[in-house]
C-alpha cells in the first residue's frame, strides 16, 4: 500500500514537473505579460496520481491474462460468444436494418447529414481494414484514395457534366489503379518503411491538389458539384440528404459483404498469413507481389467509391479535406474497433465520428482523445473492441468429434 | 540397385554474405524414394543451404537442379520461394513459422493456396466451383491434420500447440503444397524423446506412403542414423563427407568434426 | 552563381536541422527498430518550452545571448524528459509485441502531443525572438550569411563530433553499440539494457530540442504543427543516409537539405516536399539501404 502511494506520488510529482511550462505559463510576448494558471499544476497532479493507479492496475490485468494465454486455456468473453451465435447475429442484423431505414423518417435532417458521415466513415475503415488489418501493410496515406474518388467526381462532373452513378464504380476503380500504383515500388519495403512511404504518398497528393491550379483549382477547391440525380427528379435538401442517406445504407451494406466474402476466401487467407509472417507465407506457395498488390488495391477501392459520395453530399470539395489527419482518425477506427474484425470496425467509426458530434462540449479534445486511445488500445488491447469472429468450417470428421465431446 | 530418378541436384553451390563464405562449394543429391540427412554442427552453414534451395536467397555460385518425375528439369536459381514451393519442394523451418493468429485447421489451408484458383471476383460471387473448391481444401488439410496426428487441434490457435505438435504442423502445412521433395530443417529439435521416436515414425511414414523424397537437416547424429540414407555431412560451410550410416560413422572427419560435441549432445 | 551559393547555403542550413533531428531517429532505430513517430513532437515541445523561457526570461529583464542559453538549456532537459517518459509508457510496454504495435502507438503519440500542445498553448502561430545575436566579425558576408546559419552549422558540426566520441570512446556508447547488435546478448554480458534504450531517447529528444531551438529562432516563429513534417523530413533524411548510421543520418539531412533547395530555386517552391518524398521513394527502390547503410539480410 505504502509502496504504492509513493510510486504514484513519485508519478505524480515528475508530471507536475513535465507538464509545467507548457500547462502553467503561457507568454504573451507581443503585450509582454506572462499569464500563471497555476489551476491547471493541480489538475495534473491529481489526474496523475489517480492515473498511475490505474495503470499499475490495468498492468497486472494485462500479466495475469498473459499468464492464462499461456496455459494454452483462452476464455472468450460472453459478448463474443454471443456474437458467434449465428441466430443471435441474424436477429441482430434484422434489428440494424430495420434501425438504419427509418433511420431519416424518425430523425431529422441534421440527425441524417451527421448519420451520413459516420457511414462514410464506417466503408473508409472497412477499406483500410482490408490492407492494415487483414494483410498488416500499414497505410498512412489512406486519404489520397478517398481524394482520387472526390476529385474524379468532381472533375468529371465540372469538365463532362458526368453524374454521379457513372462516376461511382469509375470512382472504385480508380481507387485500385492509384492503390496499385503505390503498391508497385514499395512492394519489397518493411512494414516502416511503408509506413513511412505511404504516409509520403499521402502528402505528394494533397500537396499536387494544392498547387496544380490548373487540374485541380487548388486551394479554393471546387464548388457546386452535382447531388446524386434520381431519374431527373427534382429534390429538395431534405430530400436529397435522405437521398443519400439510403445510398450510404446500400453503401455500406455492399461493403459489408464484399469484405467479409474476401476474408473468408483463399486471397483473404493469404492476407492474414501474409500479415502474420511473410517469409512463411511465400515459403507455403504465395506470391507475395500479388498478394500485396491486391491488398492495396482492394482497400483503395472502397475509398475512391465512397470518395465520390462524398464529393456528392458537400457539393464542395479542397485539399484541405484530405490530410494526415483523416488518415490517422480512419487509422485509429481500425485500430480501435479491431484490426481485421468486421464488426470492429463498423462500431469504432460509430464511436469515434459519433461520439464527438453529441458530445460537444469534448470536441475539442478529440483528437487528444484519439492518439491516447491507439497508444492504450496498442498495450491493453491490441485485438481492438471486438476481435476477429473466427470462420466456422466443417468437414468430415466434425460430426464424430461433437458426438464424442 | 536399380538406378533411381535423380530429384534434386546441386553443383558446388556457394553462398557469401559479404567476406563470409556461408556455404561453400557444397554438391548433394536426392533421389526417388529416399531420406536423406545434412549434418553438422552448429553455424555449418545448413539452414543457409536450404534458404538458397527454397529461394529465400539467391546463391552467390553454383546450379540448383530439380528434375520432376515425367516433367521438364529446371534450374532453381535466384526463383523466388512461391515459384519454388509451386514447383514441388516444400520446407519446414528451424524456428517455427506458423501463423500463429490462424488456427491449426487454417494454417495448413494456406498450404492449398499454391494448389488452388479461386479469385478476387470468384471468391466475391462465390459460385458453385468456389464453394466445392473452398470445401475441398478443409478436406484435404483435415485428412492431412489426421495424418500427422492433429486432428484434436484442428479448431485451435496454432500458438496455443505445444511444441512437438507444432512442429508436425509445420509438416502438415508443407505437406498441403502437394511436395514431391519436402526438406526438414531440424525437426526434432527441442523434442523430448518419445516425441522425437514418434517424428521418425511420421517421416517413414510419408517417405513410404506418400512417396515423397525427404532431405532433413539435423543437429543431432545419432538421431539420423536410423531413418536416413545417404547422409551429407557439413562443417564451416564445406561438405566434408558424404555416404551411407555406417560409412559416416566411421570417418574419421565426421568424429573429429562431431568431437567435444558428441560428448554433450 | 550567386543564386548557386545562396541556395547551396540554405541548403546547408536547412540539412543540418533535418540531421539533428534524423539522429534522434536512426539511433532509436538502430537500438530497437522503431520508427519513433512522436520524435518530430519532442522537437517541437523542446522549440516551444524554449520559446515560454525566452518569453519569461525577456519579460523579467534578461538579454541577449544569456537568454539564448538559459532557454536552451531548459529546453534540452525537457525534450529529454519527455523523450525518457514517451518511452516508458509507449514503447517499453510493447517490447515484445508485433512489430505493428509500437508503430502504432508512437503514431497515437505522436497525434497526443500535437494536440496537447495545441490545447494547453494556442492553435496559432506564436513569434520567436530572435535570440541568436548579429556577430561584429560577420558583417563582412553578412549578405551571403547570416550570424544565425553560422550558429546552426557549428553546433550541428559540435554535436555531431561529440556524439560520435560518446559512441565511439565511452562505455556507455559501447553497451549502446552492443544492444543495437544483439539485444538478448548485451542483457547476458550484464548491460542494463532498458537503462540503455532510455538513454537513447534522452539523447534522441535532446539532440531534437536543440534542432528545434535553433530552427526556431533561425525561423522566427513556432507552433504545435511544426513538429510534425520536421519529423517525416528528418526520418526521409535518415532513410536517406542509411538508418542506424549516424554519419548516415548526417549526410542524408544535407542530401535532403540540398535537394529541397535546389528545387525550390530552380524547379518550383510549391513542390519542394514533393521532391523529398520523390526522393526517398527513389532510394528506397533503388537502395533500400540508404546511402551508408548496410544491406542486412533477414535471418530465417
Amino acid at each position: 500500500m505504502l509502496k504504492d502511494f509513493r510510486q504514484s506520488i513519485l508519478v505524480s510529482i515528475w508530471f507536475v514537473f513535465l507538464t509545467f511550462p507548457l500547462m502553467v505559463v503561457r507568454v504573451n510576448t507581443t503585450e509582454q505579460l506572462v499569464e500563471w494558471r497555476w489551476m491547471n499544476l493541480v489538475w495534473v497532479a491529481i489526474g496523475s496520481f489517480i492515473l498511475s493507479y490505474l495503470w499499475r492496475y490495468m498492468m497486472a490485468r494485462q500479466q495475469a491474462r498473459e499468464k492464462v494465454a499461456d496455459s494454452g486455456i483462452e476464455k472468450q468473453s460472453k459478448v463474443q460468444l454471443l456474437l458467434e451465435d449465428m441466430s443471435f447475429r441474424y436477429k441482430a442484423m434484422a434489428v440494424l436494418l430495420v434501425f438504419a431505414l427509418i433511420f431519416p423518417l424518425v430523425f431529422d435532417t441534421y440527425q441524417s447529414t451527421i448519420m451520413i458521415s459516420a457511414l462514410i466513415y464506417v466503408v473508409l475503415g472497412l477499406g483500410l481494414n482490408i490492407t492494415v488489418g487483414l494483410a498488416g501493410l500499414l497505410d498512412l496515406g489512406y486519404v489520397a484514395f478517398f481524394a482520387v474518388g472526390a476529385y474524379a467526381y468532381a472533375l468529371l462532373n465540372y469538365h463532362f457534366g458526368l453524374g454521379f452513378w457513372t462516376v461511382l464504380p469509375v470512382g472504385g476503380i480508380l481507387g485500385c489503379l492509384f492503390g496499385v500504383i503505390l503498391g508497385f515500388p514499395i512492394l519489397r519495403l518493411r512494414g516502416d518503411y511503408l509506413a513511412i512511404v505511404t504516409l509520403g504518398f499521402g502528402m505528394i497528393v494533397k500537396i499536387v491538389l494544392e498547387n496544380w491550379d490548373d487540374f485541380s483549382f487548388g486551394p479554393s477547391g471546387i464548388a457546386n458539384i452535382d447531388r446524386p440525380g434520381l431519374f431527373g427528379i427534382d429534390m429538395n435538401i431534405n430530400g436529397s440528404t435522405t437521398y443519400i442517406y439510403y445510398i450510404m445504407v446500400a453503401m455500406v451494406i455492399f461493403t459489408i459483404f464484399v469484405t467479409m466474402r474476401l476474408r473468408n476466401s483463399r486471397i483473404g487467407r493469404a492476407w492474414i498469413a501474409l500479415r502474420e509472417d511473410e517469409i512463411a507465407c511465400v515459403a507455403m506457395g504465395i506470391d507475395m507481389a500479388r498478394t500485396k498488390l491486391s491488398a492495396y488495391a482492394l482497400g483503395a477501392f472502397w475509398a475512391g467509391m465512397v470518395g465520390v459520395l462524398f464529393a456528392a453530399k458537400t457539393t464542395f470539395i479542397n485539399p484541405a479535406s484530405f490530410t494526415f489527419m483523416e488518415s490517422a482518425i480512419i487509422l485509429s477506427i481500425v485500430v480501435l474497433g479491431g484490426m481485421g474484425s468486421i464488426l470492429g470496425v463498423i462500431l469504432g467509426a460509430f464511436i469515434l465520428i459519433l461520439l464527438p458530434e453529441y458530445l460537444r462540449a469534448f470536441s475539442e479534445y478529440r483528437m487528444l482523445a484519439f492518439g491516447a486511445a491507439m497508444v492504450l488500445m496498442m498495450i491493453f488491447r491490441p485485438q481492438g473492441i471486438i476481435s476477429n469472429i473466427r470462420q466456422k468450417y466443417e468437414y468430415k470428421g466434425l460430426k464424430e468429434e461433437t458426438d464424442n465431446g | 540397385m536399380a538406378e533411381k530418378h535423380k530429384l534434386l541436384e546441386v553443383k558446388g553451390l556457394t553462398m557469401d554474405f559479404g567476406g563470409l563464405r556461408a556455404v561453400d562449394s557444397v554438391s548433394l543429391e536426392v533421389h526417388e524414394g529416399e531420406i536423406a540427412a545434412l549434418i553438422g554442427p552448429n553455424g555449418a552453414g545448413k539452414t543457409t543451404f536450404f534458404n538458397c534451395i527454397t529461394g529465400i536467397y539467391t546463391p552467390t555460385k553454383g546450379d540448383i537442379l530439380l528434375h520432376p518425375k515425367g516433367l521438364e528439369s529446371r534450374r532453381l536459381n535466384g526463383l523466388k520461394p512461391n515459384k519454388v514451393t509451386e514447383m514441388g519442394l516444400a520446407r519446414t523451418f528451424q524456428n517455427i513459422r506458423l501463423f500463429h493468429d490462424m488456427t491449426v485447421l487454417e494454417n495448413v489451408m494456406i498450404g492449398r493456396h499454391c494448389r488452388t484458383t479461386s479469385g478476387i471476383l470468384h471468391s466475391i460471387l462465390r459460385g458453385k466451383a468456389v464453394r466445392e473448391e473452398e470445401q475441398q481444401i478443409v478436406e484435404t488439410s483435415y485428412q492431412l491434420l489426421e495424418k500427422v496426428g492433429l486432428a484434436e487441434f484442428t479448431n485451435e490457435f496454432s500458438k496455443n500447440l505445444p511444441y512437438g505438435a507444432q512442429r508436425r504442423l509445420e509438416i502438415a502445412r508443407a505437406l498441403a503444397t502437394e511436395p514431391f521433395l519436402l526438406l526438414l530443417d531440424e525437426p526434432a529439435a527441442g523434442m523430448n524423446p518419445q516425441e522425437t521416436a514418434d517424428l521418425d515414425h511420421l517421416i517413414c511414414k510419408i517417405s513410404e506412403e506418400e512417396q515423397i523424397a525427404i532431405l532433413l537437416i539435423e543437429h543431432d547424429m545419432k538421431l539420423v542414423m536410423n531413418i536416413s540414407n545417404p547422409i551429407y555431412v557439413m562443417e564451416y560451410g564445406k561438405k566434408i563427407a558424404e555416404g551411407a550410416p555406417q560409412q559416416i560413422k566411421d570417418n574419421p572427419k565426421v568424429i573429429e568434426a562431431y568431437l567435444g560435441e558428441e560428448t554433450d549432445a | 552563381m550567386d543564386y548557386f551559393l545562396e541556395l547551396f547555403l540554405s541548403g546547408l542550413t536547412r540539412g543540418s536541422i533535418y540531421a539533428l533531428i534524423a539522429l534522434g531517429y536512426t539511433m532509436v532505430y538502430g537500438i530497437i527498430q522503431l520508427i519513433n513517430f512522436a520524435h518530430g513532437e519532442i522537437y517541437m515541445i523542446g522549440a516551444f518550452v524554449a520559446l515560454i523561457v525566452a518569453g519569461v526570461c525577456t519579460i523579467y529583464g534578461f538579454t541577449g545571448v544569456s537568454v539564448l542559453i538559459i532557454a536552451g538549456i531548459v529546453a534540452v532537459i525537457y525534450a529529454s524528459a519527455y523523450g525518457y517518459t514517451l518511452e516508458k509508457i509507449a514503447y517499453r510496454p510493447l517490447r515484445n509485441a508485433p512489430r505493428l504495435s509500437p508503430l502504432i502507438s508512437a503514431i497515437g503519440m505522436s497525434i497526443f502531443l500535437q494536440n496537447y500542445v495545441l490545447l494547453a498553448q494556442t492553435p496559432d502561430f506564436l513569434p520567436f525572438p530572435h535570440l541568436i545575436p548579429e556577430f561584429e566579425f560577420m558583417e563582412p558576408i553578412a549578405d551571403i550569411v547570416g550570424s544565425a546559419e553560422l550558429v546552426i552549422w557549428v553546433t550541428t558540426l559540435v554535436t555531431m563530433i561529440l556524439l560520435t566520441l560518446l559512441i565511439k570512446k565511452t562505455k556507455i556508447g559501447k553497451a549502446m553499440r552492443a544492444t543495437q547488435q544483439d539485444m538478448s546478448m548485451a542483457r547476458l554480458v550484464g548491460i542494463n539494457v532498458d537503462r540503455i534504450i532510455s538513454l537513447t531517447f534522452v539523447i534522441g529528444s535532446a539532440l531534437a530540442a536543440i534542432g528545434g531551438v535553433l530552427v526556431a529562432s533561425y525561423i522566427g516563429q513556432v507552433n504545435f504543427y511544426i513538429g510534425f513534417l520536421a519529423g517525416v523530413k528528418a526520418f526521409t533524411a535518415a532513410v536517406l543516409g542509411g538508418i542506424g548510421s549516424i554519419p548516415g543520418a548526417v549526410l542524408g539531412g544535407l542530401v535532403l537539405g540540398w535537394t529541397e533547395s535546389f528545387a525550390a530555386g530552380y524547379i518550383s517552391s510549391d513542390y519542394e516536399d514533393v521532391f523529398a518524398f520523390g526522393l526517398l521513394v527513389l532510394i528506397l527502390i533503388l537502395r533500400p539501404a540508404g546511402i551508408l547503410g548496410k544491406a542486412r539480410k533477414q535471418k530465417v
